[in-house]
């Protein structure tokens, strides 16, 4: 459909270039910059400070909250305590979490919650506590121990109106991609700008800053994905998180923590839509072909990891192992029984509360995962007759989740203990990345997942008060560019100068030896990880030697980024989307490839080392790429727990 | 399920230079063809379903086609979005069809004042973030 794009590449010469001061950078317009633009505000006060967010798409509806949330997943309320919580996410991931960063996430994430309420999202309540708000000890209605059920269609649109009236709209730019950050001219390793570029119009943004917030979101669509025609675009999380976060932020030479970490959810196969309220609210239970529950009957593989498989609730990748277990001895289909489930609530219910019932289990699609309700509809599927599907997706890389990919950061300075937080100038800064004045926030922190929305967004506000802190205390610095102008705007045009030089040498521009269309790059990457990297068509299996194979493939797919090219705006961003996707990619594999054990059975095996080690690898394996040298290198890094766990 | 554009309601949101499907798509995919001055979704395969352009459309021009790589045919799911629910119809393949209604806000639109009768900033150094002035935040570890 190129013909109906309407920016077309071949003016891109007469681009205008638009250069903005700044002191705070925010990249990025999901649930953690939405965080961070309303808190950093309030601390600025009358101070001279800028802020500035910039977001690929329309705030309202950008990020993995876009589509709306039926719970909020990270809620402790009054009866957990943040330790519980840390506890909690660290036996999901395995063992290998800072407690430190849990921790104070559960610390403020109530007050995140009780906001969004105050603003207007409407938080389901017990009988009897209805329009009593959860801050004034309105009881809400649990769908697990740490998850409440609410109406969250405008979830997002919600959150954004907050924030955008606390920057105003002076302050942030839409439809602006952000492809590199910039490091400082005088000053080694640290931040002093980006670059990205219009999706609307031939222009280049160059940002400079004194501190910048990249908090891109996850990484979708690395891996080949179950469906590989129109149903490509039914990721199960944000299609859109193209790995930006991990790849800028590497490309700086930040250090990066268990990249090897994945999530594989197990959810209703295709559609892709939630199973947490199903299993936790209305209880319904999953079973084999043969109608068992195969968590029961495997039940045994769990004592082969603990502690993580004998908690009450067992690791999210345990639970997948013993599933795929059954498909692999082929007693799948693997079924959720929802009309069990629901006959038995009905048991007691009268016409009135079943058709609630019925209405609840629609709401739960309809606010977060609509196709789920249109493939339930194409399919004749009424979950209290009949049963519905589960299938283990393609593999995602987040770190808000449950999955803890993501940078390194420095702690909190009263609770980490002393090699999980560092010094710039004499102060600690919470949040901010082995960069100077760089942060992150949500699926950028690594080894602290189940955050999820209300937990990014109180993690952006963790980071902007220390962000305005770093500029308060380096108010001399100014930042100079490495870069010029002119070398900037040939980065971020390459992919159109390529394809301008070369289109009319054959007669279909799709078609062409001299450069590689965005959409191929990705289906090339999707292949090899999928083949060589743990994807579906292995069951999630590789080795060393697998890994070695791929990463020389992966090599020649990365070097062939310089050969992309791009015929209008929309493929540029594809373009540079892509690119951004390979380089996780690249860490992802190195840090597999260097963690010689199984850590996560469920989300990836390797064949050559298949158990669980805890003596030699209960340690983050920590990366960083060094912009110099061009060179890798990965290391082990002590794993500390602060809160008492079991054994 | 991507999304298409009806011709028949369609209005190219009457020449104005951003249609308000293209103005949301959270995935760069809506564009308007000039020669018709119409919506497209121009990358169908990339479209998450979001439907946020669905419920954006002034004229309601903007419907869901399941994903024909795995959806049998016949089922549909549309919304009409308010300024404090939404309306869903759902569509079965046989011919069913069921209607549901959620909240989706408990305030006006526009209404948020992010700092109203919020405390001022306390100590830039402590742990506390703003809202928390005068709070106790936890150390204890247990």
């Amino acid at each position: 459909m190129a013909e109906e794009r309407s920016i077309k590449s071949d003016d891109y010469k007469s681009a205008k270039v638009e250069e903005i001061e700044t002191d705070i950078l925010l990249i990025g317009g999901g649930m953690a910059c939405c965080g961070a633009a309303f808190e950093a505000k309030r601390w600025i006060g009358n101070d001279d400070i800028k802020v500035t967010l910039v977001d690929k798409a329309a705030m309202d509806r950008s990020g993995a909250v876009a589509q709306g949330l039926s719970a909020i997943n990270t809620y402790l309320g009054t009866d957990r305590t943040p330790s519980d919580y840390a506890r909690m996410v660290a036996n999901d991931l395995m063992g290998i979490t800072r407690d430190d960063l849990c921790y104070d996430v559960g610390r403020h994430v109530n007050d995140s919650v009780h906001l969004f309420e105050e603003w207007g999202l409407p938080i389901w309540k017990q009988k009897g506590d209805e329009g009593k708000k959860l801050a004034d000890g309105g009881k809400p209605v649990r769908s697990g121990k740490w998850q409440i059920m609410i109406s969250g269609e405008s979830y997002k649109v919600i959150v954004a109106e907050a924030s955008k009236k606390a920057l105003g709209m002076d302050n942030i730019y839409e439809r602006v991609f952000i492809v590199k950050l910039l490091l400082d001219a005088k000053e080694e390793n640290r931040i002093a700008g980006a670059v990205g570029f219009s999706t609307r119009e031939h222009k280049i943004y160059i940002f400079k800053c004194k501190a910048a917030l990249v908090a891109c979101g996850g990484a979708v669509n690395i891996f080949r994905p179950r469906s590989t025609g129109e149903g490509m675009g039914r990721a199960w999380y944000a299609v859109w998180n193209a790995g930006s976060t991990y790849t800028m932020a590497a490309w700086v030479g930040a250090e990066m923590t268990m990249m090897e970490n994945r999530f594989v959810p197990a959810r209703f196969k295709d559609g892709y839509g939630p199973v947490g309220a199903w299993f936790l609210l209305f209880k319904s239970k999953a079973t084999n072909a043969l109608g068992e529950s195969y968590m029961e009957t495997n039940k045994e593989m769990l004592k082969d990891y603990p502690p993580y498989g004998l908690a009450a609730v067992p690791a999210s990748c345990l639970r997948n192992h013993l599933m795929l277990k059954e498909m692999k001895e082929g007693r799948g289909p693997i079924w959720m029984d929802t009309p069990t489930a629901m006959q038995n609530s009905f048991k007691t219910m009268d016409k009135k509360q079943q058709k609630e019932l019925e209405s609840e289990a629609w709401e739960d699609f309809l606010d977060m995962t609509i196709g789920q309700a249109g493939l339930w509809a194409c399919m004749n599927v009424q979950p209290e007759q009949t049963a519905s599907e589960l299938m283990p997706t393609e593999p995602y890389l987040l770190g808000s989740h449950s999955g803890c990919a993501g940078l390194w950061v420095c702690g909190p300075e009263d609770i980490a203990p002393e090699h999980y937080k560092w010094e710039y100038k004499g102060v600690v800064y919470n949040r901010m990345t082995t960069v100077n004045g760089l942060f992150t926030a949500g699926d950028g922190v690594g080894a602290s997942g189940h955050k999820f929305s209300s937990g990014s967004h109180t993690e952006g506000r963790i980071t902007a008060k220390n962000m305005v802190k770093f500029i308060q205390n380096n108010k001399d610095f100014t930042p100079t560019l490495k870069e010029s102008k002119e070398d900037l705007v040939d980065i971020v045009y390459a992919p159109f100068k390529l394809y301008e030089e070369h289109k009319n040498y054959t007669t279909d521009p799709m078609i062409n030896p001299n450069y590689i269309r965005p959409r191929m790059y990705m289906f090339r990457l999707n292949k090899l990880m999928d083949e060589y990297v743990a994807g579906t068509s292995t069951y999630y299996i590789t080795s060393g030697k697998m890994l070695e194979r791929g990463l020389e493939l992966l090599t020649m797919l990365i070097e062939d980024g310089e050969k992309l090219a791009a015929n209008d705006l929309h493929d540029l961003l594809r373009c540079w989307e892509n690119y951004h996707r390979a380089w996780t990619a690249e860490a992802h594999l190195r840090h597999i490839m260097f963690r010689e054990e199984t850590r996560y059975p469920g989300f990836y095996y390797r064949a050559d080392h298949p158990k669980l080690d805890e003596e030699n690898w209960k340690v983050f394996v920590n990366s960083k790429y060094d912009p110099e040298k061009k060179s890798w290198e990965l290391k082990k890094v002590k794993h500390i727990d602060i809160v008492p766990k079991p054994s | 399920m991507p999304t298409f554009v009806r011709t028949d309601k369609c209005d190219g949101c009457k020449g104005q230079d951003k249609t308000a499907c293209m103005y949301i798509c959270p995935n760069d995919l809506m564009t308007l063809n000039k020669d018709i001055m119409k919506g497209v979704n121009q990358e169908p395969d990339a479209c998450w379903e979001c439907y946020s352009c669905v419920k954006i459309c002034p004229q309601q021009a903007i419907e869901a086609r399941p994903y024909a790589d795995f959806a049998p045919l016949g089922g549909a799911v549309q919304p009409l979005r308010g300024t404090d629910s939404i309306m869903w119809t759902i569509k079965f393949r046989d011919g069913g069809v069921k209607r549901f209604k959620f909240p989706i806000r408990t305030t006006p639109e526009g209404s948020i004042e992010p700092y109203a009768g919020k405390p001022e900033a306390g100590d830039i150094n402590d742990q506390r973030l703003f809202t928390q002035a005068g709070q106790e935040v936890a150390t204890n570890i247990e």
